[in-house]
């Protein structure tokens, strides 16, 4: 019972981080109908730059801040350089551009970094807190909940209750009609992919620091986990990537609790088949007609 | 366009088949020659190479028919080829030191491996569009490792097996070299495929491919069972990745999850776009490249004067980049995407 306490709390803890993982993914999703096949690789390029920011100035918030930004910055960049140019009459394309800039920057990043596992500090212990002799959370763990919270929240507000974010969805719905009406809809297209990949950075942080190490590959089983997030919740829906994250992450923590760590991306596997054959469109989803 | 297939489909063009396979034939002769020289030609390290693109050409041979003609992307192909490699590394242990037939029977056994593991994943795909099929290929590329030290009695998790095999034949001569043995091996194996590959896609199954491919709705009209031209391209095409695997596996004598890593099929991906999508001569050039690039990065960083931790940072991440930056460029200077890199020229 302790242990499942334990690997409960310890679930929903990874479970925040694919949320807010995946919660990028569908950003982008709905704005260009791309999967960011590069997430992965882009926030552990902005975790590298930071913790480098971290390592020179000894502050870890300077370097946690830096790698937020440079998410924004990131983003922002791959959408006006390389993404705005992507042809969209095969949905082929966008897949293998992103490939192309995983390999890019893994590349990028194994030469200036090396390809050895680094250590990537966590600003908060991570020994957990223990009430009446079970093991709950740590404060890292706070930490993560909080985080991922704020971010849930402040995305929320903004798609909802701002005039940015209603030009960011209407771009998105009906892109043609939102130019007529005044909408500036490619630095909407621009906003959304910076959004995204500071959310996403945010969540490379959040998850470095666990097991992971940085690495260039570091975040690929990340990805994987945090795509079957999104299409567990449907890959359109903001509600569902995030509790697609909080399963998810359950189900791993289950898994690598009771049958061992290196079976938890077979159960991911499993999960992601199941779903896709299921219900294609995510568990919250209602029927939809698909176009022929 | 589309719809000017529906009736090329069943109007097969019965008295053009025997000419096309002749000439497939032909080609492939040419080829095996060319090789042969090649081969005597070559110095032991380039015969090396020679061998590896002939294993690549397998992989990279299949992967056409998939993505290219039928459309569908796979980034899983590297786990194919795992499940080749190590079934030619078990079963070769097996057999050990009974003959040179254990190979064959060892190859059969990692294309009937790979062909079974495709056909499940396939299974799937079938069912899937664009990025859906895309990410659960790479969650099955991602899976190798996880398996391999899951089922450490097996497969000996990070460190691998290694791959018996016999020395060239007697018959041959004692100093034969063994490079140039391996050289034969591959492409014996790749000719073979692109042989077959060639007679399957110009002739009935490779006019379903493009069909479905182009126009799923027009296809199903047509007369084409979708679902299963899918399946089919799917084992087809994990059978091919599966040879490769095998190949893989006896040049290198060993197999480990680290010889076939994410990136190893984000770059027959990329092989395949760059060398032209859509036709097996597009897989050769990819084919080619793979072995090409990250030789030039190896000279590059011999040139350049810089500490051997450097120089060995680069060349491991050099080509990634290299190749990174490749596929990017040419899929945005190609102003329709992989659809413009379809040969213009169409037979069916």
């Amino acid at each position: 019972m302790d242990r499942f306490v334990f690997l409960t709390f310890d679930g929903l803890s990874r479970g925040a981080v694919y949320a807010a993982f995946a919660l990028a993914l569908v950003l982008i999703w709905r704005a260009t109908r791309i999967v960011n096949f590069a997430q992965g690789a882009m926030a552990v390029a902005t975790a590298y730059v930071g913790y480098s920011v971290s390592a020179a100035t000894g502050s870890y918030w300077l370097g946690f801040v830096v790698a937020v930004l440079g998410g924004l910055v990131l983003g922002a960049a791959t959408e006006r350089v390389v993404m705005r140019f992507v042809d969209h009459s095969s949905h082929l394309n966008g897949v293998v551009v992103a490939l192309g800039l995983v390999l890019v920057i893994q590349g990028v990043l194994g030469m200036i970094y090396g390809n050895e596992f680094r250590p990537a500090e966590a600003p908060f212990s991570r020994e957990a807190f223990t009430v009446g002799g079970i093991a709950l959370l740590s404060p890292f763990d706070l930490f993560v909940f909080g985080a991922v919270f704020i971010v849930v929240v402040l995305l929320a507000v903004l798609f909802t209750r701002t005039s940015v974010g209603l030009r960011m969805r209407a771009s998105a719905f009906a892109p043609d009609v939102s130019r007529l009406l005044g909408v500036n809809v490619g630095g909407m297209l621009t906003l959304g992919w910076a959004l995204a990949a500071a959310v996403g950075s945010l969540a490379g942080m959040l998850v470095l620091p666990t097991e992971l190490g940085l690495h260039p590959n570091a975040m690929d089983i990340v990805f994987v986990s945090s795509f079957t997030a999104a299409v567990v919740g449907g890959l359109d829906s903001a509600v569902g990537a995030v509790a697609g994250g909080l399963i998810v992450g359950l189900l791993l923590s289950y898994v690598s609790g009771y049958l061992g760590a290196t079976v938890a991306p077979i159960a991911v596997l499993l999960l992601l088949v199941v779903v896709l054959l299921g219900r294609p469109g995510g568990l919250f989803s209602r029927s939809a007609a698909r176009a022929v | 366009m589309s719809v000017t297939l529906a009736p090329k489909v069943d109007a097969g063009p019965r008295q053009a088949k025997q000419p096309g396979q002749r000439r497939h034939l032909l080609w492939t002769v040419a080829a095996a020659v060319l090789i042969l020289v090649l081969s005597y030609l070559l110095p032991p390290f380039r015969n090396y190479q020679l061998a590896t693109v002939g294993a690549y050409l397998c992989v990279t041979a299949g992967l056409t028919v998939l993505t290219g003609l039928n459309g569908q992307l796979s980034l899983g192909h590297g786990a194919l080829m795992a499940a080749g490699a190590y079934t030619v590394a078990l079963v070769q242990e097996k057999l050990a030191g009974r003959g040179q037939w254990t190979l064959l029977v060892a190859v059969l056994a990692a294309i009937v491996v790979a062909t079974a593991a495709g056909a499940v994943v396939g299974l799937a795909a079938a069912r899937l569009r664009g990025p859906y099929l895309a990410g659960l290929t790479l969650a099955v590329a991602v899976l190798v490792p996880a398996i391999a030290s899951t089922f450490d009695k097996t497969f000996n998790s990070d460190q691998g097996l290694s791959v018996y095999v016999d020395p060239p034949p007697v018959a041959l001569g004692a100093a034969f070299p063994y490079e140039r043995w391996q050289a034969w091996l591959a492409w014996i194996g790749a000719l073979l495929t692109v042989l077959l590959l060639a007679t399957l896609v110009s002739g009935r199954f490779g006019r379903a491919l493009r069909a479905v491919r182009d126009d799923e709705a027009a296809a199903r009209l047509a007369g084409v069972n979708v679902a299963r031209t899918q399946v089919l391209a799917f084992v087809v095409s994990a059978a091919c990745a599966g040879l490769g695997g095998a190949l893989f596996a006896v040049l290198a004598q060993s197999v480990s999850p680290g010889a076939f890593p994410l990136s190893l099929s984000l770059f027959l991906v990329m092989a395949i776009v760059i060398g032209g999508l859509g036709s097996l001569a597009g897989a050769i050039w990819g084919a080619v490249l793979l072995v090409a690039l990250p030789a030039l990065a190896h000279s590059v960083t011999d040139s350049i004067d810089v500490s051997p931790a450097v120089a060995q940072r680069l060349e491991g991440n050099l080509p990634l980049a290299l190749f990174g930056i490749t596929l990017i460029v040419v899929m945005l200077a190609a102003p329709g995407g992989i659809a413009s890199l379809r040969p213009r020229r169409r037979k069916a």
